[in-house]
């Protein structure tokens, strides 16, 4: 019985691969993946746009929640205790849990009203702010495992304390904190709702922060609400390359920090 | 990496610092830096429930609490009330609960106490962490082309109106979504039961079933739930998803299956279409409720977590 319903839970994962792979696949060829969407009536075009700019909003965030992220994380794995850790951990745990709309909302908020106008920057920003609650704990995490007495011997040979951390335990934990990142990076990729309002999307190929940006999964979310068969295909074949690049990043992690894992 | 590798490193940063007598960077100020780096999250926190909270203000002043008890949503006579995406938002989480605990509990309950290890439960483990791992357009582009036609050939031979999308689907695919957070975390909490509890019990000749029902999820129980409610933190906030499959329908819904709106779902839908400052005020406000409420949700269920000393 329990093994029963336990099979059962993992057959969506099963018809979702299945659809996505049978329908997606038949879609995608160079041109798919190399042009412009067409207008509406006009059959073909690709979604290179969108390719171009789902890189663009990650390179933004990642510009952005890495080194805030990393900070943040030495801050507590050396501040085990206190009030301001306990606080910070707290805030941590808040953001992770704060719905992805509600992001949107808050860079709709900060820089898409004081900008004026829809933008790519505004797009990475909400998805950075999500990258943050991953990159943070796994920064920490990884530093908390780094034995005292590596650090201890560092400061003894008269090392001073920035560069033990920066030469020293963050090099030693360096595995940790990519897998931490790389994970980041896959939970943002599919992201749509933070960008509906921030990235917006973009019939056109955009390489200026500033202006409104197109994304797989927010073309996704527009082609599939939209009457016309073709589009669906389309759409159909831009989840098929989502889903390859977020499963894959994620599998990539895994293996590879797998063969990374510190080991003292 | 070992005891080697962490040798070079300290002795490499000990070169350095017998080339340049001077340290770069001082201490106090690198520890300034650091410090600054935990006050800019704590900042960054209440820069966001402010920033919802002014932003929302003309709809706050204007209707007051009101606001989530009214369910007339119309944005031509500017009339905000939140009630039907309160009823929408509880409804679909609430079912989506029901449907994944069925499945999320035996997943626990095998992987953590039938088979800890080998194929199989590494197997089902990856199969469960991928289904994390995918994106929530694609679950609500798949719940709109797959499931939809299902539950439309469903409501057809109930005889109720058939949209195909609705709560009930829009609840169908939100418990797929929210299994790997309430299956990983009891997974954790089963796996931690003491093994003299249950050889105690199996000696005094309680089988398997009794030992489960008996033992185990007595004692899982406060971890079990709480993984219950983070998953019911995610749920409520889910917005892709739930916004392709709800049929977006602004009053309150009369069955399972009539279309609806979730919290999130509305502003998805109308945030950019939204003209005149009270109409943007109000579904911002509608976006700090549904902040307060997940906040809190998920903060329980942590410090629940936390109490079992569980690693969520």
């Amino acid at each position: 019985m329990i093994a029963l319903l336990t099979f059962c839970s993992i057959l969506p994962m099963f018809f979702i691969l299945f659809f996505i792979t049978s329908k997606g696949i038949s879609v995608i060829n160079w041109r798919f993946l190399t042009h412009l969407p067409k207008p509406v009536g006009e059959i073909g075009g690709g979604i290179s746009n969108a390719i171009i700019g789902t890189f663009m909003l990650i390179g933004i965030a990642t510009a952005f929640s890495v080194p805030v992220g990393i900070l943040a994380g030495i801050f507590l794995s050396e501040h085990r205790k206190g009030t301001l850790a306990f606080l910070v951990r707290l805030c941590v745990e808040t953001l992770q849990g704060t719905p992805s709309i509600v992001i949107g909302i808050i860079a709709y908020i900060w820089l898409v009203v004081s900008v004026g106008s829809f933008s790519a920057f505004s797009g990475g920003l909400a998805l950075g702010l999500m990258m943050l609650p991953v990159i943070i704990p796994a920064t920490e995490e990884t530093l908390k495992l780094i034995p005292e007495s590596l650090k201890e011997a560092s400061l003894a040979l008269g090392v001073s304390y920035p560069r033990t951390i920066l030469r020293v335990i963050l090099p030693a934990g360096a595995s940790g904190i990519v897998a931490g990142v790389l994970l980041s990076i896959a939970r943002v990729a599919g992201e749509t709702a933070p960008l509906l309002f921030t990235a917006f999307g973009s019939p056109f190929m955009n390489l200026n922060v500033l202006k409104p940006i197109n994304s797989l999964p927010l073309m996704i979310f527009n082609y599939a609400k939209s009457p016309y068969p073709d589009w669906h295909t389309l759409a159909w074949g831009a989840s098929f390359i989502l889903i390859v690049l977020v499963l894959g990043l994620n599998l990539f992690t895994k293996v590879v920090t797998r063969r990374w894992k510190v080991q003292f | 990496m070992n005891h080697s590798r962490a040798e070079v490193l300290v002795l490499e940063a000990k070169t350095e610092t017998m080339r340049w007598r001077k340290p770069a960077l001082s201490e106090s100020s690198f520890r300034k830096i650091l410090s600054i780096a935990g006050v800019f999250i704590l900042l960054l926190l209440l820069a966001i429930f402010f920033s919802l909270v002014i932003a929302s203000f003309p709809a706050i002043r204007n209707f007051g609490i009101r606001f989530l008890f009214t369910s007339t949503w119309d944005p031509v006579r500017s009339e905000f009330g939140a009630f039907p995406f309160v009823v929408g938002t509880l409804a679909t989480s609430f079912l989506a609960l029901v449907i994944s605990v069925v499945f999320s509990l035996p997943i626990s309950i095998f992987l953590g106490e039938y088979s800890a290890q080998g194929t199989a439960a590494t197997f089902i483990k990856s199969m469960i962490e991928l289904l994390a791992g995918v994106p929530s357009v694609i679950y609500g582009f798949c719940g709109l082309f797959l499931l939809a036609p299902v539950v439309r050939t469903l409501e057809v031979s109930l005889g109720v109106a058939p949209y195909g999308v609705g709560i009930f689907t829009a609840s169908l695919v939100l418990s797929i979504m929210i299994i790997p957070y309430s299956a990983s975390i009891g997974r954790e909490v089963i796996s931690l039961v003491p093994s003299d509890l249950k050889e105690a019990a199996l000696s005094l000749g309680a089988t398997r079933f009794e030992v489960i029902r008996k033992v185990i999820l007595p004692y899982a129980r406060s971890g079990i739930v709480a993984g219950i409610l983070l998953s019911l933190g995610r749920a409520l906030g889910e917005t892709m998803a739930v916004t392709m499959v709800i049929g977006n329908s602004n009053f309150i819904p009369k069955s399972i299956f009539s279309p609806a709106n979730t919290l999130a779902s509305i502003i998805a839908n109308e945030f950019t279409e939204a003209t005149g400052s009270l109409y943007l005020a109000g579904l911002i406000e509608l976006g700090l409720v549904l902040f307060i409420v997940t906040t809190v949700i998920n903060l329980m269920g942590k410090w629940i977590i936390r109490r079992m000393g569980v690693e969520g």
